[in-house]
């Protein structure tokens, strides 16, 4: 998939992005925990961009701030060339862009029947002139992911773990979105039921020209249903590029780390790897370090790291990167 | 004589609905030093198999038949005081939920000293750097801090952090680690099999490793078990299993998961649904799935026939070959 760069049109601009939290740390005190902080990137119609990182690091926040599920706290989305600022905008917006979840066994529920579920978000839009319409628009759905529609009356709890996320698949198609934010669709999945579930977001994709935000940590499903991989780290994106150059290879600090761990499924290229090692915890996004996030475990730090935050920029055509040192450490 | 000796092992549970087999025939031996791969869908006896042998089965579970041995002697039938013996320190168990295995009212180092203490002939003293030093060696922070904390305090990844740590403290024969690192980020993964790796090297303890993840397998194991519906579908060398599979639900995963030199083509599915142990098929449990299902493979399961002196497989695909003289 990622051989040819998809160049087409920027479907969704994120603009400076932040999603802070307020915890409450002690008595009529409390702290912004940065979920995201300050993430720019575009994302092209028709493409799948992988969303990569460490848990806790930002991407299930990043993905629902771009569907306005949380409200941002500061920055903008820019859908199709425009600003997504008023209550009716995101009205509007949620009928075009989506989200399938991580679990489907806690996603889904039980005592609605696949139908209702499947049918919710056209009863929430307004999607349909009669009952008739409605039953024609869950079956057809229903088809399309695979999913037999005599089944249409039984209760979620009665499928499978695939068939579960097929029904969530089908859900998120109801509104006839062109954008799918997908949050560790095939995580709780079994081996041999990813891979049903992959073909079918591809095929899915293929033939209803849909774009995809893909975010797992899986990095191999992740290069494979990608053309380009954006990496976050401690709420920032640290590195954006094509899906098999990142793998490749990768620029930033943390990419290199990231990948070299990768367990590979090949006995004698496990072996050979060289793993690059981490030390020390994740740091808590409740006090993120000063200057570059990553300087507390980085094996290229150096004392300006801690001192100012590097830039995210373009370092080769279509490729950006957040360190202060990627010409000396790549050349 | 291998350290672990498993032969035909038959494990169910007595549930309301009938008789659940969850291990169904399974044999294996384990040397000394050497690192064994358990592999298999979810529900395949992969934990079931693994609990058996520490015999720890949950409420109607019971082992029907078969027999285990641990140098040589017979634990099946043995009784408690002997199994106590060898959970408390011949073979350490980590599980895969790490939730549910940490006291709550003790704090994390003198969880850990006591279980050092227990196991090792250190002092008070030692035991107390020994539990440090195994902290820092699973990446956790500031580790003498830790150490006052209690389980509540640390994040579901930083307790299974500690279980691997205390477990490895123990320096049992054998570790059983159960999807120790599915939990775990691949960067914090990566130094944690590492870190088993060098422990297993120094102590000469042999691990059983439980896990979905045929990266993990391919990274750590020697040896390798596929597991399907109870049974062991295939066995062998890594290098066999990955590069000789012999039996077409191994070489259905195979072909399932993207690849390293990933060319974007399209993955290849295992078609169908998991098994259901209260439905088991006559044949071939994988039959009801396999693109290959011959008429046999609906009538007779086949029985494990030697590919190679590494090598084993129950498929009647080999049969055919042999047959054909392929
Ligand atoms: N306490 C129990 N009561 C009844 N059946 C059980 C019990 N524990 C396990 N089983 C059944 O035994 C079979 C094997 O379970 P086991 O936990 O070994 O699977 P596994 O391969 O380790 O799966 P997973 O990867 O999900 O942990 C399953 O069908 C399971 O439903
Ligand atoms: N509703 C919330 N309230 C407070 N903190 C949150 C909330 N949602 C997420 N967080 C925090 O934001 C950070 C990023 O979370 P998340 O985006 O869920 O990470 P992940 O990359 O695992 O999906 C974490 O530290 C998480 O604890
Ligand atoms: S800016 Fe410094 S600390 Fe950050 S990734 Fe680059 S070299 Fe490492
Ligand atoms: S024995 Fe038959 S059904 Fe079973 S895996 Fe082999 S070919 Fe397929
Ligand atoms: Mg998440
Ligand atoms: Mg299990």
């Amino acid at each position: 998939m990622s051989t040819e760069l998809k160049s087409g049109q920027p479907l969704i601009e994120v603009r400076h992005l932040k999603q802070y939290f307020n915890i409450n740390t002690g008595f009529f005190k409390s702290t912004p925990l940065k979920a995201v902080d300050d993430i720019s990137f575009t994302i092209r119609e028709g493409e799948t961009l992988g969303l990569v990182g460490e848990s806790g690091c930002g991407k299930t926040t990043a993905g629902r701030t771009i569907l306005h599920l949380y409200q941002p706290t500061a920055g903008e989305i820019i859908y199709r060339g425009k600003s997504i600022k008023t209550p009716k905008d995101v009205e509007e917006f949620r009928t075009k862009a989506t989200m399938v979840f991580q679990d489907p066994y806690s996603s889904l529920d039980p005592r609605m029947t696949v139908a209702d579920i499947i049918g919710e978000p056209l009863d929430v839009h307004h999607m349909y002139k009669s009952q008739e319409e409605r039953r024609q628009k869950i079956l057809e759905l229903m088809d399309h992911v695979g999913l037999n529609s005599e089944h249409a009356a039984r209760y979620a709890h009665e499928f499978s773990g695939g068939q579960r996320q097929r029904v969530g698949i089908a859900r998120a198609l109801a509104v006839d979105p062109d954008f799918i934010v997908c949050d560790e669709p095939v995580s709780a999945l079994d081996v041999s039921i990813q891979a049903q579930v992959i073909n079918m977001f591809d095929e899915l994709q293929d033939q209803m020209g849909l774009t995809y935000l893909f975010i797992a940590h899986d990095l191999l499903v992740v290069r494979h249903i990608s053309d380009r991989i954006a990496v976050m780290y401690l709420g920032r994106m640290v590195e954006l590029a094509d899906a098999d150059e990142i793998y490749n290879r990768p620029l930033h600090p943390y990419t290199k780390a990231l990948i070299s761990a990768v367990p590979v499924p090949d006995p004698n290229v496990a072996r050979a790897n060289k793993r690059i090692a981490l030390t020390g915890e994740i740091p808590s996004p409740l006090n993120a370090p000063p200057g570059c996030p990553f300087h507390t475990r980085c094996p290229y730090a150096k004392p300006m790291c801690s001192e100012s935050m590097p830039p995210f920029k373009e370092v080769e055509k279509g490729r950006f990167v957040a360190c202060h040192r990627t010409e000396e450490i790549n050349s | 004589m291998a350290l672990l000796e498993v032969k035909d092992l038959h494990t169910s549970f007595f549930t309301d609905a009938g008789e659940v087999r969850a291990v169904n025939g399974v044999s294996f031996n384990l040397e000394r030093g050497k690192i064994l791969g358990i592999v298999g869908e979810s529900g395949s006896g992969k934990s079931v198999t693994a609990y058996s042998i520490m015999q720890i089965l949950a409420g109607t579970g019971k082992i029907v038949s078969g027999s285990i041995k641990l140098d040589g002697q017979e634990l099946v039938g043995a009784g408690e005081n002997v199994m106590k013996d060898v959970r408390g320190n011949k073979i350490s168990i980590i599980f895969q939920d790490p939730m549910t295995s940490l006291n709550p009212t003790y704090t994390i180092g003198q969880q850990l000293m006591e279980a050092i203490l227990l196991h090792t002939d250190r002092n008070k003293q030692q035991s107390w750097d020994r539990a440090v030093e195994m902290l820092r060696l699973v990446n956790v922070n500031e580790p003498e801090k830790r150490m006052k904390q209690y389980p509540h305090e640390f994040s579901g990844g930083m307790r299974q952090r500690v279980m691997i740590a205390m477990a490895l403290a123990c320096e049992p024969d054998i570790l059983i680690a159960d999807e120790p690192t599915t939990a775990l980020d691949v960067t914090i993964q990566a130094g944690i099999l590492e870190l088993m790796k060098d422990i297993q090297k120094q102590i000469g303890m042999a691990i059983i490793m439980i896990t979905h993840d045929l990266g993990v397998v391919a990274q750590l194991c020697d040896e390798v078990i596929v597991m399907y519906a109870g049974g062991i579908c295939e066995q062998g060398t890594a290098e066999e299993i990955f590069y000789n599979p012999c039996h077409e639900y191994t070489k259905g995963l195979l072909r399932s998961i993207p690849t390293v030199d990933d060319s974007g083509e399209k993955l290849q599915p295992i078609s169908g649904t998991p098994i259901d142990l209260l439905n088991m098929p006559k044949g071939c449990p994988f039959a009801p799935r396999c693109d290959n299902a011959m008429k046999i493979c609906m009538r007779a399961r086949c029985e494990r026939m030697e590919i190679n002196d590494k090598h084993a497989a129950a498929c009647w695909m080999n049969v055919r070959k042999a047959v054909k003289g392929e």
